[in-house]
């Protein structure tokens, strides 16, 4: 574990010691719960379809598929038509786009971006690596299924997938999230334990908490 | 780089020199001389800049081929040195870091010490994680490590892939009666 993660002895600026466990301090301890929806059908329909209008991707790029989201930022591909921005932290994100292989060392980085964004948030898996290894099928060091580790609502296929394929992507994203069925938040909250125990059996080096709120 | 292989060749038991092109050249030298060589090219020789250093694992020979590529910018050539140490079968290979001459080289021997397994004794923070955060097993780029048996084992994969022969699968597809 890294020293800064240990539980040590700190001097305030008052000159009072007192002791620190960053573990229990600076993280929330609980796990997150699942949130069923809280208004009749009616209303949680306009929620939904607000939700839909207003996706926010953390800017985060994970493999090769990070170089596809720059055409649909600028004026060729334009995204910003249809809604959807990007954000620089996963606290005003709510879409995290898993954009092609994922290295063990990046899965920690992505499972804490992940754990930090708010509720309802989605995932979308992009390109074949992140669906069953893709080119990277015998690479030492990259996982092979997304949806072992981070709970996925769509898969974009390709290697790599046109930023028109992307596009269609947030249409179908759309789609899924307006009938309701965007629930990845509530799974993972539901099936914590068995998502906890699949990423801490490919990261051998645990030095975070269990759940980064 | 002839004339330059003769003026080192007196001075250095230096092997054969190989020209890949006119501006580029292989020498392989003894480990034990390999840094008087660098002093004599970086200080007289205006090889200034070390452009790489990398390594090959010969496993038959149980050696590692360690090539420092260096470079004079103002004659435009370069000239590989070429180091042959010992490579246990087991446990860390060490050589003698270079980093004193070149700070750049530091973060080579932290690659080299993590991807190889060849230890670097005094270079700064070379017992520290590089690229691979929680490696469990040997250095992944020693030819006896299997990269696709440790995936098979370490991560969990998607049933339904599926791998053909380009040649015999198109045959089956264009002419399926055989012909």
């Amino acid at each position: 574990m890294k020293p800064e993660l240990m539980k040590r002895m700190v001097k305030g600026p008052d000159g009072q010691e007192f002791e620190v466990e960053p573990l229990r301090d600076y993280y929330c301890e609980a796990a997150p719960t699942v949130m069923p929806a809280a208004y009749i059908k009616i209303v949680e329909d306009f929620f939904n379809w607000a939700r839909s209008e207003s996706i926010w991707i953390l800017g985060f790029g994970t493999g090769c598929g990070a170089i596809e989201m720059r055409p649909l930022m600028t004026p060729r591909f334009d995204a910003y038509r249809y809604g959807v921005q990007w954000r620089p932290t996963p606290r005003q994100s709510n879409l995290f786009i898993i954009s092609g292989y994922l290295s063990v060392k990046t899965l920690k980085r992505a499972i804490r971006s992940y754990e930090q964004m708010q509720s309802p948030k989605y995932v979308i898996g992009l390109g074949s690596c992140t669906i069953n290894g893709g080119m990277y099928w015998d690479s030492y060091n990259t996982i092979k299924r997304l949806d072992d580790y981070l709970p996925v609502d769509l898969y974009i296929a390709g290697c790599m997938p046109r930023p028109e394929a992307l596009l269609a992507g947030f249409m179908d994203m759309k789609k899924i999230i307006r009938a309701g069925n965007a629930e990845g938040a509530n799974k993972y909250a539901e099936n914590f334990d068995w998502y906890k125990a699949n990423q801490k059996q490919v990261i051998h080096d645990w030095d975070m908490p269990d759940y980064n709120w | 780089m002839r004339e330059l292989h003769q003026r080192l060749k007196s001075l250095f038991p230096l092997g054969e020199l190989t020209e890949q092109r006119p501006d580029l050249g292989f020498v392989t030298v003894p480990a034990e001389y390999l840094r008087p060589l660098l002093l004599q090219l970086s200080d007289r020789e205006g090889f200034t800049h070390l452009v790489l250093l990398t390594a090959v694992d010969w496993i038959e020979d149980g050696q590692f081929q360690l090539t420092y590529l260096l470079s004079n910018r103002g004659a435009a050539r370069d000239l590989g040195v070429r180091v042959m140490i010992p490579r246990p079968a087991n446990g860390l290979a060490t050589m003698d870091g270079i980093h004193d001459i070149w700070p750049t080289a530091a973060t080579y021997q932290r690659e080299l010490r993590e991807m190889f397994g060849i230890d670097f004794p005094g270079s700064p923070r070379v017992d520290e994680e590089f690229i691979l955060e929680g490696w469990i097993d040997k250095p992944p780029y020693r030819r006896d490590f299997d990269t696709k048996k440790f995936s098979e084992e370490n991560f969990n994969h998607r049933p339904g892939r599926e791998t053909r022969d380009p040649e015999q699968y198109m045959k089956q597809q264009l002419y399926p009666d055989g012909k």
